[in-house]
């Protein structure tokens, strides 16, 4: 039996019908036709699923949909404005930080929050603060000097 | 030569839609009235099929089909046809594929896997290579008499379960351990692993009224996809159409055909409904290919100068309980076994072994990472015996021009020395750390593509009216910037700006052949393609635009799309004004729309003789590299820590550097990680650690800082020069790590992964002696 959802996304206030069980992931995946948030594990190891509620990380697939009431999600689509790419985004193309690109959305996102709250992370800290997100194709090497370029744009 | 596009650090074409979440892969793919597969799995390593009852599964609603073997028997196979659709009269491995539901949800399909009753009558499985090479040893395939395969390539044995035995006999060992000061002999081992690509494995087919079969599918090879589908199903290729969106990584586990033939059966049965096949990442652990395992003995004849005369090598490949694609692997092993070294006399046997474990198939690498985890270690020793530096030791014995490898090709333009001293240098090799428990190791490598002699390219490009190129390839971008660097060929060829090359997304219907995305050929191979084409393209532009300025074509010349006399005097066109023909003054056309094909096959690829393994080019070239490792240990908890690692690749030319950076730091981490944590752990047959939690991959807290430098010696017919390379990145990591953890503390481990049990476990016997005293 659905049940109402009404939260913030993107910035802007949605409400659907979801299913009780429905895991955030599914919703954003296949009820709002968002699908830059990846699956990669369904056990919330591998960060690809990365959102921001209320501004703080969160697996999407370890989520229920109906959590979420009331509250902010930003996926990898709000990101950028319209055709503007923010500066992590710009950064990530300009560092070469993407391959495959299936665990960039999570990265991004991760990486914004780790901006968040941590204005000027060392690099020490951005390997730390991006360990929670898997990537095969890349070695990190590339993002992490992406994110500390960016953070340092914002500075 | 001045290069305008090429050799330069282009931006990723496919960055932007990356960064924006706007990539489609496969499980973004919806189309309507779609059902969702699920696989029944075998549990059992090793059982006959006695009975399946799929009626009470067929009667819940909202199935729409359940199919097994019995309905659909068809096997599959790229070099040897050994491996089932479904599991037909029994199973081979935990995890097999039994039967296969398409329902209207994947809540639907769960439950009815559960109404599926199968009984099974346990036989004895063949879980370890002893058993399964035994005299009596129970038979993974009793039937690989009767199995196609490519004959005179390779070799399988009838009756036992060795599915591929490939030789390599070059001058006289017994000869050269005769002559020999010494004799050094040792084994190593590899367990079989996973690729752990971000995307897990997906397919979608549907068949439409008129019997033609559309398949989407995250892979690697779109045409071999068609081809081995075709050949299994009884249809013609036309009647398939394949087409790749975005690959979220594959590192050769989405190559030749793997989950596409469960989502094809299905859709024939519900025609028109399309069926989508999405694994859970357990099921990429053990129902997709993983990375053979492998016990190699390897024997040294040396003398006390270091020289390598003779080198005997056993190399047991755990093929799994299919080896369709893995008997390349061990034929490639086999061709490359003396590793990046001039060795007079070689003997290699190498033997494709079935077991009741997950089915092997192509790792990055492709056999190397495997086989030099041994032959960098067994140097190493010999140089420790010898009281030799490891780095000299390897400068003596490098192959060079002029030197023959285990086949006896003699080879030329190689570039391993320059590759050696510098990474050497960038490591500090001849200044060990001062700290207590840090070392640094090094380690060579070689690499060929291993490739069917006919394995082709090809490319076909049209240009648009703004003055763009629609590029039209079946190669796949897997992440590894295929796509950006084709662009730059183009556009360098052409005399445009890459931007204004589009790739048209693989679609066998439409974009011409390419043999598979594999082997690390596609810059060489398709690059060779693409060059052709944008050639031939330029040909025809230039005979219009002759024709319009009233001169000769090679007077002209195209510099960002503006074509005119390249003494810049006169009148100028454009690729613009000449895409669809030339406008003549009288009202007439001359000429058509301008497009461009090409191709390419490799020259001169010779078999090997299937009694000696020689030939004069088994491959078309060689790609040399040499990493080095500066390791921490810590002696309490056996923890290893990179600190450092140095790489120096022969490229040919880099044809974009930042791009070329990126593959050389992803190998170097997945290097590391296979090193240090990688390993599917087998239970009775049952892969115990199939998720994240207990199977670990390196994470950016484990980045080591990386000294990476490229060498450009030119490969003759790679464009401009360029090599094959991708894989290289991460086959020596493993064992230069292995190699700087005995330089740090005395130990040596020659089983991966290099756990801290292990090392803790080996320095407690290096104690011993000395706590008897």
């Amino acid at each position: 039996m659905k049940r109402q959802l009404n939260f913030t996304l993107n910035g802007r206030q949605i409400g659907l019908l979801v299913e009780p069980f429905a895991r955030l992931l599914d919703v954003l995946r296949d009820d709002l036709d968002l699908t830059g948030t990846k699956e990669g594990c369904g056990g919330g190891e591998c960060g690809a699923c990365t959102v921001l509620l209320d501004g703080e990380s969160v697996t999407s697939c370890l989520v229920i949909a109906l959590e979420v009431e009331g509250k902010s999600v930003l996926t990898v689509e709000g990101l950028s404005n319209h055709l503007e790419l923010d500066s992590l985004q710009q950064a990530f193309i300009d560092e070469g930080a993407i391959q495959c690109g299936f665990c960039t959305p999570g990265m991004l996102l991760s990486a914004k929050a780790l901006l968040e709250r941590n204005r000027a992370p060392s690099v020490q800290e951005i390997r730390e603060g991006l360990s929670g997100n898997l990537c095969r194709c890349t070695g990190y090497e590339r993002i992490v000097v992406a994110v500390s370029k960016a953070c340092a744009k914002e500075t | 030569m001045e290069r305008n596009y090429v050799g330069k650090s282009h931006p990723r074409i496919d960055g932007p839609i990356k960064v924006l979440g706007a990539a489609k892969y496969i499980a973004d793919l919806k189309l309507p009235n779609m059902l969702y597969v699920k696989i029944l799995r075998s549990p059992h390593p090793h059982a006959r099929i006695v009975q399946i009852d799929l009626s009470q599964a067929e009667k819940l609603s909202g199935v729409h089909a359940v199919l097994s073997g019995r309905e659909f028997p068809q096997k599959l196979g790229l070099y040897l046809v050994d491996r089932p659709i479904f599991a037909v009269d029994k199973v081979r491995f935990v995890g097999e594929p039994v039967a296969a539901v398409a329902a209207t949800s994947l809540r639907l399909a769960e439950q009815a896997l559960k109404l599926i009753a199968v009984d099974y009558e346990l036989l004895p499985p063949v879980l370890d290579l002893p058993t399964a090479l035994a005299d009596d040893a129970p038979l993974v395939h009793e039937n690989l008499h009767e199995y196609s395969y490519i004959h005179n390539v390779f070799f399988p044995a009838a009756h036992t379960n060795i599915a591929n035995h490939a030789k390599v006999r070059k001058g006289n060992v017994d000869e050269g351990f005769r002559v020999s000061d010494f004799v050094f002999e040792h084994t190593y081992h590899v367990p079989q692993m996973q690729h752990v690509p971000l995307e897990p494995h997906g397919a979608v087919a549907q068949m439409d009224m008129t019997g033609k079969i559309t398949v989407w599918t995250g892979c690697q090879s779109p045409n071999a996809v068609r081809k081995l589908a075709a050949v299994a199903f009884g249809l013609p290729e036309g009647r398939i159409r394949v087409i790749t969106p975005q690959v979220g990584g594959g590192f050769g586990g989405k190559a030749g055909i793997g989950i596409e033939g469960i989502v094809i059966a299905l859709a024939m049965r519900v025609a028109p409904y399309p069926v989508r096949l999405i694994l859970e990442r357990e099921e990429v652990f053990f129902g997709t290919a993983v990375r053979q395992g492998l016990k190699a003995r390897i024997k040294t004849g040396y003398t006390k100068a270091g020289r390598l005369l003779a080198q005997e090598a056993e190399l047991l490949w755990d093929g799994g309980a299919y080896t369709e694609y893995g008997v390349n692997i061990v034929r490639a092993a086999a061709y490359s076994s003396a590793g990046p070294y001039d060795i007079a006399h070689v003997k290699t046997d190498s033997y494709c072994v079935y077991t009741n474990s997950p089915v092997g198939g192509p790792f990055r690498g492709f056999g190397m990472g495997e086989l030099h985890w041994a032959l960098e270690q067994q140097i190493d020793m010999i140089a420790a015996k010898l009281g030799m530096d490891p780095v000299a030791i390897r400068e003596l014995n490098a192959a060079r021009d002029g030197t023959t490898n285990a086949t006896g090709e003699v080879l030329r333009d190689i570039g391993l020395d320059k590759c050696l001293a510098e990474t050497a240098r960038l490591i500090g090799m001849d200044t060990p750390p001062t700290e207590k428990y840090r070392g640094k190791g090094i380690a060579c490598m070689v690499k060929g593509p291993s490739t069917p002699g006919t394995a082709a390219s090809a490319a076909f490009l049209k240009i648009n009216e703004d003055g763009s190129v629609n590029l039209s390839l079946s190669a796949t971008e897997i992440g590894q910037g295929m796509q950006t660097v084709m662009a730059q060929i183009v556009a360098e060829e052409l005399g445009i700006t890459p931007e204004l090359v589009y790739l048209n997304a693989p679609d066998t219907d439409y974009t011409p052949y390419e043999w598979q995305t594999v082997a690390s050929r596609i810059t060489y191979s398709t690059g060779n393609a693409v060059r052709r084409a944008a050639a031939d393209a330029k040909n025809k532009l230039l005979a219009l635009a002759a024709e319009k300025l009233g001169a000769l074509p090679e007077e002209l010349t195209i510099v960002k799309g503006v074509i005119g006399r390249q003494s810049g005097q006169g009148a100028m066109t454009s690729v613009k004004e000449l895409s669809l023909g030339l406008s003549l003054p009288s009202g007439a056309g001359l000429g058509g729309p301008i497009m461009g094909t090409g191709y390419f096959i490799p020259d001169g690829i010779h078999g090997m003789d299937p009694a000696t393994g020689q030939t004069p080019k088994v491959t078309s070239h060689w790609t040399f590299g040499a990493q080095a490792a500066e390791v921490a240990v810590d002696v309490e908890t056996g923890k290893v820590d990179v600190l450092r690692v140095a790489a120096v690749y022969d490229t040919g030319f880099v044809l974009n550097p930042l791009l070329a950076l990126g593959q050389v730091e992803g190998g170097i981490m997945q290097g590391l990680s296979v090193a240090l944590y990688e390993e599917l752990r087998m239970k009775g047959g049952r892969v115990e650690n199939a998720s994240f939690v207990d199977y670990k991959i390196a994470t950016a807290a484990e980045l080591p800082e990386m000294l990476i430098a490229f060498v450009q010696t030119p490969l003759e017919d790679g464009p401009y020069g360029a090599r094959g390379f991708g894989e290289h990145t991460m086959v020596p990591t493993a064992p230069a790590i292995a190699n700087a953890i005995y330089a740090a503390v005395g130990v040596r481990i020659t089983d991966l992964p290099i756990t801290p049990e292990k090392v803790l476990a080996a320095l407690r016997e290096l104690d011993k002696p000395r706590q008897l005293l």
